[in-house]
């Protein structure tokens, strides 16, 4: 048993962080761990960033990951990965997964504010941790369930075969059912395995 | 979530969010009535009881404002029904009025009122009040969860403490607590009254001069509280050691950061830990102080806890060093992990391995576009802005007020001069078009008029002002989540009710100029908008249209096809209209400087056909 295992999990309201929080929390309860997640509603669901922690281990005690100490940091989306990417450290050889679809936010038109390359995000990504993965999850997601709402699963998906997140695969799944049932886990773990195919296939 | 909740399988662990212990230990405790005025960080607690009242048998509703809600509780309470409300930090400032005497005249049944503080301003851009203020103010007990498994233990607690004293009980969240999702172990749901009767008692009469007795009364009551909480584990020292010589008094979430904090520098110092905020227990307190030379507060926003350690200190312990908000945790903002191992490492001569200055400083280096919360696409909102803005021009005085619409604060709509509370766009345009000659447009939403808008509004015919009031009649509270109001004609048990028009009630305030217009249609909305704008009298425009997000969750269910935009690029003369005025989401700009509309995001308004001056924007085939 792990002492505790901290991940971060970020995107725009709608993507799913919220969701891909719970079916990590669910697992890892299943798993035998404590767990606690932290997630912020309100005015940042109006198209605003959703970031959610999610942490376990054998005894939890806060909600909220301390800064440097993140395992794994999930973006649904590049710009909102490097902007937690605070929570990863090089000390702590933080893991980045992130989705390669952009959302360009209004501030970048309207108030011409810059939307970095996916090069420079990558580059600033690595000064705070060991490895950064760059995944077509959005597109792969909407390829298989004809929607890109998946993609929070597919990452999950990856993560799971690349042995990123120390969960059985037996515990997330169930922890998938639990949170998303019937007609909607059959298309995620459509989406989860493809993942995890994908995991397996690149290095 | 809802079978979770109502599960009967006692000693079985299951993921809570805070809010929803708070739900379920109050089914443990014999609930029979709850009522709210939703409001974020604790809007899931009324939506999880209008979700599971009907089949747990309780009653549930969502009150026109939180002094109504609170209200509705305590004549439950009096009537022999113990009762739940719930607001937000900002909503028991409304409902205090009727909070002061309810604690003088006590209750029958348990009373819990739950108010939930938000450090940092994560979703409550008001002020970053610190409520923990009221339990004194108002004299009543107040307990503090540090997270979802005490959120459970502590509402039955709460219970415990109001049917034992006959007195309300606060219970105070923050948003951390609140919005943690954490394992709670699930006791038994006792079935409580739903049905009672109100017997009259002079108590209930709050008028001098039994009044003053009852509050000498209050003051004994509050004694034999803390006498009580000696003898649960609600207020407790963790880790005892009469040879540390520095200990923590702490509270809330700011206690897990604690015991975090010891874990990652390995060492482990005495803590007082107080759930019971108020009445302090001054027992406890002494015997902590003790032998202590150094004492760290740790507490987010105001020195409470502080406070109460430097008047015990000076009686018990007068030689010890008192550190918290005099340079080691901070008075506004959240209290996080990295401020107490600072604090710490500062006391203890500790390392911690991560220097956080230079790490933040390393990431302030970074350049991140902003992302500003928006207007969803086809926003009927964003339309009325827009006609608003292009009628009155950009020097006229926009009057804001509380709701999704106050996202008209960021470019380009800037259409919120002025934010205060629920309803103050009323009587804040008054005062400024009673000594001003500027043009006053003041919004308001749908739920926020019916909340604290008419007073205003009459005071504006009454005392003769004429600003021009648009109500944003959304038709439903999107902001917290798509409660309904009483606009809708659905009650928080899914009832059909009377549903109240907005316009009526215009009218019946004794407005004269008044249109009820649907904001999709920009030409008869600016010619309202210039019409009114020149009375001399108060003038009312109803915006009405459905909250977008809701029409399009409808038409997707009822299998209905979203219209589609798209630009002509022949057409486009690349003038931005839509993109720098009316800032639809949708729409978007490209390297080579054109614009393009994502039909992925469109939501089908039509709004920016009409905005289009080289009329490049069609239907999409």
């Amino acid at each position: 048993m792990i002492k505790e295992f901290n991940t971060v999990i970020t995107g725009i309201g709608g993507q799913g962080s919220i969701t891909l929080a719970m079916i990590i929390a669910e697992a890892a309860s299943k798993n035998g761990y404590d767990v606690k997640t932290s997630e912020l509603h309100g005015l940042s669901q109006r198209g605003g960033t959703i970031p959610c922690h999610v942490r376990f281990g054998k005894k939890i005690y806060s909600s909220v990951i301390l800064e440097g100490e993140a395992n794994l940091i999930i973006g649904l989306e590049p710009l909102e990965a490097l902007r937690t990417c605070y929570y990863g450290s090089k000390l702590n050889k933080t893991v980045f997964l992130i989705d390669n679809t952009q959302i360009i936010p209004i501030s970048v038109p309207v108030c011409n504010e810059k939307y970095p390359s996916m090069k420079e995000i990558v580059k600033n990504l690595k000064t705070f941790g060991k490895k950064v993965f760059v995944l077509d999850a959005s597109k792969k997601s909407l390829e298989l369930t004809f929607s890109i709402v998946s993609s929070n699963v597919y990452l999950l998906g990856y993560a799971s075969g690349k042995r990123l997140i120390p969960l059985k695969r037996k515990f997330l799944l169930e922890g998938m059912n639990e949170v998303l049932p019937g007609n909607l886990f059959e298309t995620n773990k459509k989406a989860f395995e493809a993942g995890e195919k994908d995991a397996h296939s690149k290095n | 979530m809802t079978s979770r909740l109502l599960e009967a399988k006692s000693g079985k662990k299951v993921i809570l969010l805070g809010n929803e212990a708070i739900v379920r230990g109050s089914l443990e405790s014999g609930i029979g009535f709850s009522s709210t005025y939703p409001g974020t960080p604790v809007s899931e607690i009324g939506d999880t009881f209008s979700e599971i009242a009907k089949e747990a048998g309780i009653y549930f509703e969502y009150s026109t404002n939180e002094k109504v809600a609170l209200e509705a509780a305590a004549g439950a309470s009096l009537s022999e029904v113990k009762s739940l409300v719930s607001f937000k930090n900002f909503g028991l400032n409304v409902a205090s009025d009727s909070v002061f005497p309810l604690a003088y005249t006590g209750v029958k049944a348990g009373m819990v009122i739950v108010v939930g503080d938000d450090p940092n301003c994560w979703s409550s851009g008001q002020s970053e009040q610190d409520s923990r203020c009221y339990a004194r103010l108002a004299h009543l007990p107040m307990l503090e969860p540090s997270d979802a498994q005490e959120c459970k233990t502590f509402t039955k607690l709460a219970f415990e403490i109001s049917e034992r004293f006959k007195t309300p009980v606060f219970l105070r969240l923050t948003t951390r607590v609140a919005h943690e999702r954490g394992l709670v172990t699930l006791d038994k749901i006792v079935k409580g009254k739903t049905s009672g009767t109100f017997i009259k008692d002079i108590k209930y009469k709050n008028f001098p001069p039994h009044i003053m007795k009852t509050h000498e009364e209050i003051h004994d009551k509050l004694e034999e509280i803390e006498k009580f909480s000696e003898g649960k584990d609600v207020n407790k020292i963790i880790y005892p050691n009469k040879e540390s010589k520095l200990g923590i008094v702490t509270s809330g979430s700011a206690f897990c950061y604690v015991m975090e904090a010891f874990d990652d520098l390995g060492i482990k110092l005495p803590v007082l830990k107080i759930g019971l905020t108020y009445p302090l227990p001054e027992n406890l307190f002494k015997k902590f102080i003790k032998n202590l030379n150094e004492i760290l507060v740790v507490e987010e926003l105001d020195p409470i806890l502080e406070d109460s350690v430097y008047k015990l200190a000076k009686e018990f312990n007068p030689k010890v060093k008192i550190f918290g908000k005099n340079g080691y945790i901070p008075k506004a903002g959240e209290c996080t992990e990295e401020i107490v191992i600072s604090a710490l490492c500062r006391l203890t001569g500790k390392k911690y391995k991560l220097n956080f200055k230079t790490h933040r400083k390393k990431f302030r280096k970074i350049k991140i576009a902003r992302r500003l919360p928006v207007l969803c696409p086809g926003c009927p909102h964003r339309a009325t802005f827009y006609a608003a803005r292009a009628v009155a021009g950009k020097d006229a005085v926009f009057g804001g007020d509380i709701g999704c619409y106050i996202m008209g604060i960021y470019p380009p709509l800037e259409t919120q001069d002025f934010i205060f509370s629920m309803g103050a766009s009323q009587g804040i345009s008054h005062g400024i078009k009673k000594v001003s000659k500027q043009k006053i447009v003041s919004f308001i939403g749908d739920s926020t008029f019916f909340h604290a808008g008419i007073p205003g509004l009459i005071n504006m015919v009454y005392n003769k002002s004429n600003p021009l009031v648009i109500v944003l009649d959304n038709r439903i509270t999107a902001m917290t989540g798509h409660q309904p109001n009483p606009g809708m004609g659905v009650t928080g048990m899914g009832e059909q009710t009377k549903e109240i028009v907005i316009e009526d009630i215009v009218k019946a305030c004794g407005v004269e100029n008044v249109k009820v217009i649907d904001p999709y249609n920009l030409k008869e909305m600016m010619e309202a908008i210039k019409e009114f704008l020149n009375k001399d009298k108060v003038s009312v425009i109803v915006s009405k249209r459905q909250c977008r997000l809701l029409t399009v969750r409808k038409m997707r269910k009822e299998g209905m096809k979203i219209p589609k935009f798209e630009i002509d690029q022949t057409k486009c003369t690349r003038c931005g209209e839509c993109v720098y005025n009316f800032g639809c989401p949708a729409i978007m700009k490209m390297k080579d400087g054109s614009f393009f509309i994502d039909k992925n995001l469109c939501w089908g308004c039509a709004v920016c056909v009409q905005i289009c001056p080289a009329k490049a924007i069609g239907a999409s085939r």
